[in-house]
């Protein structure tokens, strides 16, 4: 985090200490504005919401007292917790390998092909344009609805696709593929782009043929993208509300409900905001730590490549 | 045509259809007579295509509504996102004051915290400031986007800062070196991260969920998850139609600019790491 301020020396003419001066006049001006928003809106709310994880304030703002680790300690022995904190895992865990793959598999495909890529780009990509209250009724109400749904009419099934609690946290997986691969997708469509052709040309003199240009190429050139790629994923899928919410609500009987719907359902119907606050921190910390272990590796690697 | 490009072109064809098969679905179910959305065997068109279904939405529902707010939050939140951002970033890649390191680092601490652990304290925030159920309210938090001012930052550290030493020598203050040469030359990338600010902030559901308890403040999304269900009940023809509605807008944009859409997501989406 180096800097391009120009430090005026003792020597230098008048006229370039003026314009070394300009340089650093009006620093917080600039950084003002945007650094009030985020102390208002960022900072404040994250302090404020520690602090009333450590206290039984309600939504009304009342009640407020200090209760020490007492939310912490009701989360960690509260089943529901528990249940939401392990849906949420499933989640990413099931989530996080097609959304991946398929990314990847999507963009070699359109990478390959030579005809109208704007067409396929548009079919992989135009789902995560859609608002998730957009996809969540189209998908319960149409698709997934078990007598004149697109799915069990098309297949010829009889299944719950959101009724069944083996069924359907498998079901929001589905969805949230088809919802969100093209972000992938096009992520990885900008890094084969970027590959240098000349590596294929020499490859292609030396006799390799597709099979292996992509196993001794295209696969190590792409394998700092598909690490961010991951990390960027899990952080995303650990984050999951809005799909399950609206349409399962988390049901059946809890299979689906993650943890932010869980910390949302404890405050907002529940009224309970420290102890929601308690649980969102809980979600937090999980996401910290990922952070930082990202943050290790990448620049781990980074400094191995220098 | 080689053999290899045919299998993929197939391959493509497949997977392109079923892509796109539940959006089409919508388009389907929207076109046909009410009556008919629910018949078992479902088909595809029914004995009539009608756009009755879209008179009703749009006569009779806060659609029309919905989007003026969404419009209206979501130009407010990029416009500001971007300006406030390049703002800061420049301040830290070309200035020095006191603090300046601390504040950097406070800021690109907050990329870590996801704002959807912060619903509780921000809800009391609003609460407190009068702002549940206003543009103010859905806007400001979603302003405070320290991964923008990163981006821009490292952007910024990267141009070269002949051009703008030589119009100070030329005697022009940093506010206007700023506004007419530094903000001209990073259009691109403020293009970039402008796109990515829209389409987060147009299709952002549970900040604007949360602050927002009253139909005639409600963005589009929240509005068709809200209150779409009460108002068309099982009229599955006026739901899809509506679905249909709220998903147009974002499309049609992205078949007009789908280059620098692209190029938007793709950058913002891995430079932030």
């Amino acid at each position: 985090m180096t800097t391009t301020v120009a430090a005026p020396a003792a020597t230098q003419p008048v006229a370039e200490v003026k314009v070394a001066r300009r340089w650093t006049q009006h620093g917080l001006l600039f950084v003002g504005p945007f650094l009030l928003v985020y102390l208002a809106f960022l900072v404040w709310p994250l302090l404020d919401g520690l602090r009333m994880s450590l206290s039984s304030v309600n939504i009304a703002g009342s009640n407020d007292e200090l209760v020490g680790l007492a939310n912490y300690a009701e989360a960690f022995g509260d089943p529901r917790m528990w249940r939401s904190l392990w849906n949420t895992i499933v989640f990413t865990a099931l989530s996080t390998v097609p959304l991946v793959l398929l990314g990847l598999l999507l963009a070699l495909l359109v990478h390959n092909l030579r005809f109208v890529r704007w067409l396929w780009r548009l079919s992989f990509f135009a789902p995560f344009l859609l608002p998730s209250a957009v996809v969540a009724l189209l998908w319960r109400d149409m698709i997934y609805q078990p007598s004149f749904g697109l799915l069990n009419g098309t297949l010829g099934t009889d299944v719950l696709w959101l009724g069944d609690p083996g069924v359907a946290m498998w079901s929001v997986v589905l969805t949230t593929v088809w919802w969100t691969v093209g972000f992938n997708f096009l992520l990885y469509l900008a890094a084969l782009q970027s590959i240098p052709q000349p590596l294929y040309e020499a490859a292609a003199i030396d006799g390799a043929n597709a099979w292996v240009r992509l196993r001794a190429i295209t696969l190590p050139m792409l394998r700092r993208t598909t690490g961010l790629i991951i990390v960027l994923q899990l952080l995303a899928s650990l984050k999951v509300f809005d799909q399950i919410y609206l349409m399962t609500g988390g049901g059946p009987e809890d299979s689906t409900r993650s943890i932010i719907e869980y910390a949302y359902d404890v405050g907002f119907t529940g009224y309970r905001i420290g102890y929601a606050s308690a649980v969102s921190y809980i979600l937090f910390a999980i996401i910290v730590v990922i952070s930082l272990v990202q943050l290790r590796l990448f620049r781990k690697r980074e400094e191995g490549l220098s | 045509m080689r053999r290899g490009q045919l299998v993929l072109l197939v391959l493509a064809v497949l997977l392109a259809a079923a892509w796109l098969a539940p959006m089409a679905w919508a388009v389907a179910t929207s076109l046909k007579p009410e009556g008919e959305t629910t018949a078992v065997p479902s088909t595809w068109i029914g004995s009539e295509i009608t756009l009755d279904a879209y008179a009703l939405v749009l006569g009779t529902g806060g659609i029309v509504k919905w989007a003026i707010n969404s419009a209206v939050t979501t130009l407010v939140v990029t416009f500001m996102t971007v300006l406030l951002s390049a703002m800061a970033a420049y301040g830290f890649a070309r200035t020095s004051f006191r603090g300046r390191r601390v504040l950097l680092g406070l800021i690109l601490a907050g990329i870590m915290v996801p704002p959807q652990v912060l619903i509780a304290p921000l809800f009391a925030e609003m609460v407190a400031l009068g702002l549940v159920d206003t543009w103010w309210g859905i806007i400001l938090p979603q302003i405070a986007a320290p991964l923008i001012v990163y981006i821009l930052y490292k952007f910024f550290q990267e141009v070269p800062p002949e051009l703008e030493q030589a119009a100070f020598v030329d005697g022009a203050g940093r506010w206007r070196v700023f506004f007419t040469i530094v903000l001209p030359l990073s259009r691109p990338v403020l293009g970039a991260v402008a796109i990515f600010t829209f389409i987060t902030t147009w299709n952002n559901f549970l900040w604007p969920f949360l602050v927002s308890t009253d139909p005639n403040t409600m963005t589009l999304p929240v509005g068709l998850a809200n209150v779409v269900q009460g108002t068309f009940g099982l009229r599955y023809a006026q739901i899809m139609a509506s679905v249909v509605l709220a998903g147009l807008p974002l499309l049609v944009v992205f078949v007009l600019f789908q280059r620098q859409i692209i190029r938007g997501v793709a950058h913002t989406g891995l430079a932030g790491q």
